[in-house]
């Protein structure tokens, strides 16, 4: 009876992953070998269950590398994947610039703050991401908020243009992903034993030196934690870049959504997006090992 | 002792600042009385009661709203059971898998998840709709539940149930008594995460609406492409609200349940 419960337990929600996220998956790798066709639905081969193993497997000959080879030799893609690694890198060390400073007064705040401003931290990541987005169009635009305040105060002689340019996007992904930068930096400082410090001080470090040959070392692993945890859902974005960037400043996300909305072809869509997997491949590996190793001390 | 000193109280106010100035600006501006939307033409809400005769927005609230009802009923229950999994099954083979499959979709670019979908109900042969954006949003969901959940039984002290265990009770009886109400905090907590998410989602309900199912997300979206509008100030204020004051339920309610 016992076992019976456990075993169900755990069938509803593998079953249910199993259907809906490895099932999909699998879709996508075998359509990324496919080829576009005009038909319902857009690629071939079909595979048809009634045409038997022999006509499965007759179909799976027709699979082909085109897609990748494109993908992989084609420099306007090849562009694409440069220009979202450099973002998504500038992203997140402008969130290291900003959040680190952030993290430290955060841990160094009298102890009554402290919950109050994690909780500020995390409150923005729980309201609308499309509202923080949208928020900076507003501000941003060539008749936004920030130049209508800089030509009213005699500053600037010129709108200034950041719309629709890199540095939107730039800005607009450091705003919406800096709390998850904060927070394992926040965490890594936080349970730092203050009395290191105070040990370096007694013999002889200055304030600047024991933070540079104590604090800071110890708060690597946050550090990294932090800057992965940016770099990785910037790699992948599509709203931001869509909605701040310019038409040049093309992204994986975007580029993704063009071949499968506008181009239709979803055997180069689904290559994409088994690239872009692959692109993140190594960040995640490094995040999950940092974790572990975190779980272990 | 404060150690924080100018700096850092510098820094606290600029970070902070910088999270919360846009947001503030935008719903400051979606009172405002001009329909130029940079220039302040004084104190109105009539933005806001505008809203109430644009049938189309109202129409896609009422999708999203169920949407995200459904998903995060769906999220929680799934999320749960793969929580009790992951914290109680002890190093069962495959363990490592099935977390790596609740974590992966938590990582994945949106717009990947919506892809492969998407392509999933092609190959079925499925018609797209309600239903698919449900079972997307939930999916999702879950992955934020279980990790929420996860936490909370880790931490549960196993000797209640033991105790309750020693006093006859059945498995069934222990989990109903004991377990469900310790970790109905969490429960809570992942159920709003999940409704939250769904309601704010644009990419995955994108790849899997059909004709009729236009949720509030996609209806904005499309406003916002076509430029900054009195109108849409209003909404996202609205939203806005409307998030802040669910996890201010929650909240509450988790507090209630802990005190008694």
């Amino acid at each position: 009876m016992k076992s019976l419960a456990r075993r169900l337990v755990l069938a509803v929600p593998l079953l249910w992953l199993l259907a809906f996220f490895v099932a999909p998956f699998a879709i996508v790798l075998k359509l990324s070998l496919s080829r576009a066709a005009m038909a319902r639905p857009p690629y071939e081969p079909v595979f048809n269950l009634s045409d038997g193993f022999w006509g499965l497997v007759e179909s799976a000959r027709q699979f082909t590398f085109d897609s990748y080879s494109l993908l992989l030799s084609d420099w306007l893609y090849l562009d694409v994947y440069v220009s979202s690694l450099r973002i998504a890198g500038l992203a997140t060390l402008i969130a290291l610039l900003i959040g680190y400073p952030l993290a430290l007064a955060m841990s160094r705040a009298p102890a009554h703050w402290r919950p109050i401003l994690i909780v500020l931290a995390i409150a923005p990541f729980w309201t609308s991401f499309l509202v923080r987005v949208y928020a900076w169009i507003v501000i941003l635009k060539d008749e936004g908020l920030l130049n209508h305040a800089l030509l009213g105060m005699g500053l600037i002689a010129e709108p200034l243009r950041i719309f629709a340019t890199e540095g939107a996007v730039l800005i607009g992904l450091v705003y919406a992903y800096l709390p998850f930068t904060v927070l394992p930096i926040f965490n890594a400082l936080d349970k730092q034993d203050s009395a290191l410090v105070e040990a370096a001080m007694d013999l002889g470090a200055t304030k600047t030196s024991a933070f540079w040959s104590v604090t800071f070392p110890l708060s690597l692993p946050g550090l990294y934690a932090g800057a992965l945890l940016m770099f990785i859902p910037a790699m992948g974005e599509f709203v931001i870049p869509d909605l701040l960037g310019g038409s040049n400043d093309l992204m994986i996300g975007r580029l993704l959504w063009a071949e499968f909305f506008s181009n239709r072809d979803w055997p180069m869509a689904s290559a994409a997006a088994i690239v872009l997997l692959g692109l993140l491949l190594a960040p995640l590996l490094l995040f999950e090992r940092a974790q572990s190793r975190e779980a272990d001390t | 002792m404060p150690r924080i000193g100018a700096s850092g109280f510098a820094a606290l106010l600029l970070g902070f600042a910088f999270l919360y100035a846009p947001i503030g600006l935008l719903a400051i501006y979606s009172f405002n009385a001009s329909k130029l939307v940079t220039v302040w033409g004084g104190f109105s809400t009539k933005w806001y009661w505008a809203l109430l005769d644009n049938r189309l927005l109202l129409e896609s609230l009422w999708v999203s709203l169920r949407v995200a009802f459904a998903s995060a009923s769906i999220a929680t229950v799934l999320g749960s059971l793969a929580a009790l999994v992951l914290a109680r099954h002890g190093r069962f083979r495959g363990r490592t898998l099935f977390g790596a499959m609740i974590y992966a979709p938590l990582v994945m670019p949106e717009i990947v998840l919506g892809i492969a979908l998407l392509l999933l109900f092609v190959a079925l042969g499925l018609e797209r709709g309600l239903l698919s954006i449900i079972i997307a949003h939930a999916t999702l969901g879950m992955c934020f539940v279980a990790v929420l959940v996860h936490v909370r039984v880790k931490m549960l002290d196993r000797s209640l149930e033991d105790a309750a265990h020693d006093l006859g009770a059945g498995p069934f009886t222990v989990f109903f008594t004991i377990t469900l109400p310790l970790i109905a905090p969490a429960l809570l907590a992942g159920f709003l995460l999940a409704f939250t998410i769904s309601l704010d989602d644009f990419v995955l309900a994108s790849f899997l609406s059909g004709p009729g199912s236009t949720t509030l997300p996609m209806r904005v979206y499309a406003q916002v492409r076509l430029g900054v509008t009195p109108e849409v100030n209003a909404v996202s204020t609205l939203l806005l609200a409307f998030v802040g004051l669910v996890l201010l339920t929650g909240a509450a309610i988790a507090q209630r349940m802990r005190a008694v």
